[in-house]
């Protein structure tokens, strides 16, 4: 019999999840790590709607009439900016946390989408390369792997400060994914865990990252953008800080951005929330001028053509997803239930991306796993969703009537909370109260 | 006969455009007034003498060139080396040979904290002291230090090794003192060779991980 | 976050020089802070006259100064208004002038500080004009909206003190509160003015310099390189993690100090000076 039906009632503080945690920490004497981004409930673009055609506003056709969505990151500086026929790009997910297969499809798919893709915390392999149109290479604490001949093979260099999953904290992945292949990447012991740096090892603050950017332009000939990737917290001034220091794009990452492996508690209780970051990030630019000029990716939590649409009318000129990406793959997809519930979880909860257990051959080094993913069906999966993503957003666009995705505008939409309201800084529906505005 | 570029005259980005796009000579660098990011990138066979002080990340990702600082340098000297030999006559700043995969860096004078911060299979050797934090998870590679080095060295060390000849201020967590034996006399004299120095290597002590924290465990807890 | 020059002279025959030299410093770290600059100087006879008193003002020009203050005379540097007279100055800044904004008082030294790139305001100031025996230089990333010159270093808090800061402090907050429940007044919200409160809190109460810095390490976390000035001395310190950049170079004409190896570069003497990386959290002072 159902407990709730016997008049048991559970406790909101110590419910069900939170005793398992407790027992699992007296247990082990360690703290839980495991993949995902934050999964407790947080203001997102959900709570926000759009405003569509209306007396005074006029939708436009679809498939006749134009809806654009290209867009072009790295215009300030760089020789050769890149020119996406999408505004949504794959977020950097290393060679290592992923497998090699995973990584090939995320190529693949990213590629025949006109979209990028970006290396992880692991360093660039030749099948991303190879089936990366664009290939964007993180720059991270760790420099697992950092090489200039891959630099200067990339399109787009970006250095990593932190991400939104664990603002603060570095790469981790566990000695059960630390392969051969892995260990020779990274310049490590095979099967060890690995413990990354938090910090860079050769610059600290915006006035010496400014330097270590002209290094980097100096290395590539003044080729390439080069991106700063920072986790959401304080991001106005993150963001100012970033410019100032020579960056061409901005990523914006709030703290439902996924991870492979870190601390749960870190993942839970570190950064704020994409909708909250994004209109941070979008005063900074415009204080400073260089909205639209310094380019501004927001990931954290995006999902489908709707979080798009929004975070681009709040003033993002793109967004990036990882785990939707990883999910499009068919990571949690209920025919791995199977496989799931074998290890302890259920498709739809997996996230144990750390064990490299997983039953659908993404987020595992193990052979045998990682042949059930097939990098071309991967590749078309994932074209596929980037495709409807797009679609999704082109027909919201279209319906407020806009020629081009980056013509929809924070007045096109409104708030359905009032937290919501608050951090995207729009009105609450039917009325004209933005909370907080004028303070 | 080096070809001479004066960065009192000339920016930097002529001299790495064109150590860029020529093939393997040799260069003369004067005046760099401790300019940043001066003969970074290189990937041919030059050989580059810059007369000063240079700023942060000369020879920056130094692949198969010969650079030789007659000065002191700045933070990040050899950041990221490949290979190719960097020589600092005088002192070198923070982060020297940081993350650097090959080659050999010499510095003859001192280098500041965090040399050879996570090295992963560069040779250093350093004819003076290093500072705190030095080789800092040093994955692989090889530091000499000739004097002393400074607070916490080897801190969360993976499998770098480090060769000491004056006193350790404190080690890192995990960094412990090795036996010296014949393949790590015969492995240092070849080093000390190369940075063409006579100190004896039996005078040196080497440490390494104790490799503890290969593994995530509750024991170690208090060394996170 | 900024770029820190110092400059501490020995030799009496390079006074004529000291705001020659500060602006070259200066102008050798202006990318690490392009919005805003601010010095401070000791020993100028136009500025700073000897037996006069001097306060240093934003947000007021010096016909105002010079209207609201009988006996005073006011010299402009861009945004700022230097005024000498006799008798307590900084009473009678209070009384008649409750609007300015003092950003340094003493006898001996004058805090200059404006908006805009640095090169220009050190023409601005007049810096190629300025004699004396020490000067401290600040070059300012902003991040505020309003780049404002109340927001450039130094922090001057108490007479003839100065504070420089580069890097940012973790608890400056709280340590805020902890100054103001003892009465002592802030000027803005920046964390690098806790520290030059904080200092000038020890200092008042007869700590030396030395031990003031030294408690600084001890309460503070954060990752920052501080060169602090006072009517007698020059000092550097760094935090224990030392990730910020300082370089000292030492002849026996003078002492400086930059985040940067080429500002020290433009210094007369330069190839003969020693030069070295302060220590972790050790406290370095010369004085006069």
């Amino acid at each position: 019999m159902e407990p709730a039906s016997q008049g048991l009632r559970e406790s909101a503080t110590f419910d069900r999840a939170t005793i398992h945690a407790i027992q699992r920490a007296a247990e082990t004497g360690i703290y839980d790590i495991r993949g995902w981004g934050a999964k407790r409930k947080l203001p997102h673009f959900d709570d926000l709607l759009l405003l569509g055609a209306s007396m005074s506003r006029y939708p436009l056709e679809g498939y006749r009439e134009r809806c654009d969505t290209d867009v072009v990151l790295g215009t300030r500086h760089a020789k050769q900016p890149l020119r996406l026929d999408t505004p949504v790009t794959i977020a950097g997910m290393s060679f290592g946390a992923l497998s090699a297969q995973a990584k090939e499809a995320l190529g693949r798919g990213a590629s025949e989408a006109g979209t990028s893709t970006t290396t992880g915390d692991g360093g660039m392999t030749p099948e991303e390369r190879g089936h990366s149109k664009h290939l964007v290479y993180q720059y991270l604490p760790s420099r697992y792997g950092m090489n200039p001949d891959d630099l200067r093979a990339a399109d787009a260099i970006e250095v990593v400060l932190g991400q939104g999953a664990k603002p603060g904290g570095g790469g981790m992945l566990l000695g059960q994914k630390i392969t051969e292949r892995v260990a020779g990447m990274r310049t490590l012991p095979v099967g060890i865990d690995q413990r990354s740096a938090c910090r860079h090892p050769d610059w600290t603050g915006p006035d010496d990252l400014a330097i270590k950017i002209l290094e980097l332009r100096e290395i590539t000939d003044w080729e390439k953008p080069v991106y700063v990737k920072v986790g959401a917290t304080r991001t106005y001034y993150d963001v100012k800080l970033a410019v100032h220091a020579g960056a061409d794009v901005v990523v914006v990452d709030g703290m439902q951005g996924g991870t492979a492996a870190t601390q749960d508690v870190f993942i839970e209780h570190v950064g704020i929330p994409t909708l909250a970051a994004l209109p941070q990030a979008v005063r900074a630019l415009q204080e400073l001028g260089v909205h639209r000029e310094v380019q501004l990716i927001v990931s954290g939590g995006i999902r489908g053509g709707a979080d798009m649409a929004k975070a681009l009318a709040l003033g993002a000129d793109a967004v990036a997803i990882g785990t939707a990406a990883l999910i499009a793959l068919g990571d949690n997809h209920p025919k791995h239930d199977a496989g799931y519930r074998e290890l302890g979880s259920a498709a739809g909860y997996f996230d144990d991306y750390q064990d490299g257990r997983d039953p659908a051959g993404i987020s595992t080094q193990d052979a045998e796993l990682s042949a059930r993913l097939d990098p071309v069906e991967g590749g078309r999966r994932l074209a596929n969703f980037l495709r409807v993503m797009t679609m999704e957003a082109q027909t919201l666009a279209r319906a407020c009537g806009k020629a081009h995705l980056h013509h929809l505008e924070p007045e096109d939409l409104v708030a359905l909370t009032i937290e919501s309201a608050a951090m995207a800084r729009v009105p609450l529906a039917g009325t004209d109260w933005i909370p907080g505005a004028g303070l | 006969m080096a070809t001479l570029i004066d960065l009192g005259e000339r920016p930097v980005r002529e001299l790495n455009q064109a150590l860029h796009s020529t093939a393997a000579t040799s260069w003369r660098v004067l005046n760099p007034r401790g300019a940043h990011a001066v003969a970074c990138g290189v990937r041919e066979a030059h050989t580059i003498d810059v007369e000063g002080h240079v700023g942060y990340y000369c020879a920056g990702m130094n692949q198969h060139a010969t650079v030789t600082v007659h000065g002191n340098a700045g933070t990040g000297v050899a950041e990221n080396m490949m290979s190719g030999t960097v020589r600092v006559r005088g002192n070198a700043s923070q982060s020297a040979g940081a993350t650097a995969h090959g080659g050999l860096l010499v510095i003859d004078g001192d280098a500041s904290a965090r040399c050879g911060i996570s090295m992963k299979g560069a040779d250093i050797i350093v004819g003076g002291s290093v500072g705190h934090m030095s080789a800092f998870m040093g994955q692989a590679g090889r530091l000499v230090v000739c004097g002393d080095a400074g607070d916490a060295l080897g801190d969360s060390l993976y499998e770098a090794r480090i060769y000491v000849r004056g006193t350790v201020k404190s080690l890192g967590a995990d960094c412990v003192e090795k036996e010296m034996r014949n393949e790590h006399l015969t492995e240092l004299a070849e080093l000390l060779k190369a940075a063409e120095r006579d100190e004896d290597p039996a005078d040196f002590r080497r440490y390494g991980s104790a490799r503890q924290l290969y593994h995530f465990k509750v024991d170690n807890a208090t060394s996170y | 976050m900024c770029g820190i020059v110092g400059l501490h002279l020995r030799e009496a025959s390079l006074e004529p020089r000291l705001g020659e030299l500060l602006a070259a410093m200066l102008g050798q770290v202006v990318e690490r802070g392009p919005d805003s600059a601010g010095v401070a100087v000791y020993g100028d006879p136009r500025l700073t006259p000897p037996g006069r008193a001097v306060v240093s003002l934003l947000g007021v020009t010096p016909a105002e100064a010079e209207a609201a203050l009988p006996g005073a005379v006011a010299v402009a540097a861009d945004a700022t208004t230097v005024v000498h007279a006799d008798g307590d100055l900084l009473a009678a800044v209070s009384a008649a002038l409750p609007h300015a904004t003092v950003i340094g008082s003493g006898t001996d030294m004058a805090v200059l500080k404006g908006t805009g790139n640095p090169v220009r305001l050190a023409m601005s100031f007049g810096l190629a004009g300025v004699t004396g025996w020490q000067g401290v230089g600040h070059t300012r990333m902003a991040t505020e909206s309003a780049v404002t010159p109340e927001g450039a270093h130094p922090f001057s808090v108490g007479p003839g003190q100065c504070l420089v800061h580069n890097g940012s402090f973790a608890n400056h907050a709280t340590i805020r509160r902890e100054l103001r429940a003892q009465g002592i007044g802030f000027d803005s919200e920046n964390d690098s003015e806790v520290g030059a409160r904080f200092i000038a809190h020890q200092l008042a109460q007869g700590a030396d310099l030395e031990k003031a810095l030294r408690l600084l390490c001890e309460r503070f976390d954060g990752f920052y390189t501080l060169l602090v000035s006072t009517d007698d001395s020059f000092a550097v310190v760094r935090d224990a993690i030392a990730c910020k950049p300082a370089l000292v170079a030492e002849t026996a004409e003078w002492v400086a100090m930059a985040s940067e190896y080429r500002a020290l570069d433009v210094l007369p003497g330069i190839e003969h000076a020693r030069i070295f990386e302060p220590e972790p959290q050790e406290v370095y002072v010369w004085r006069r």
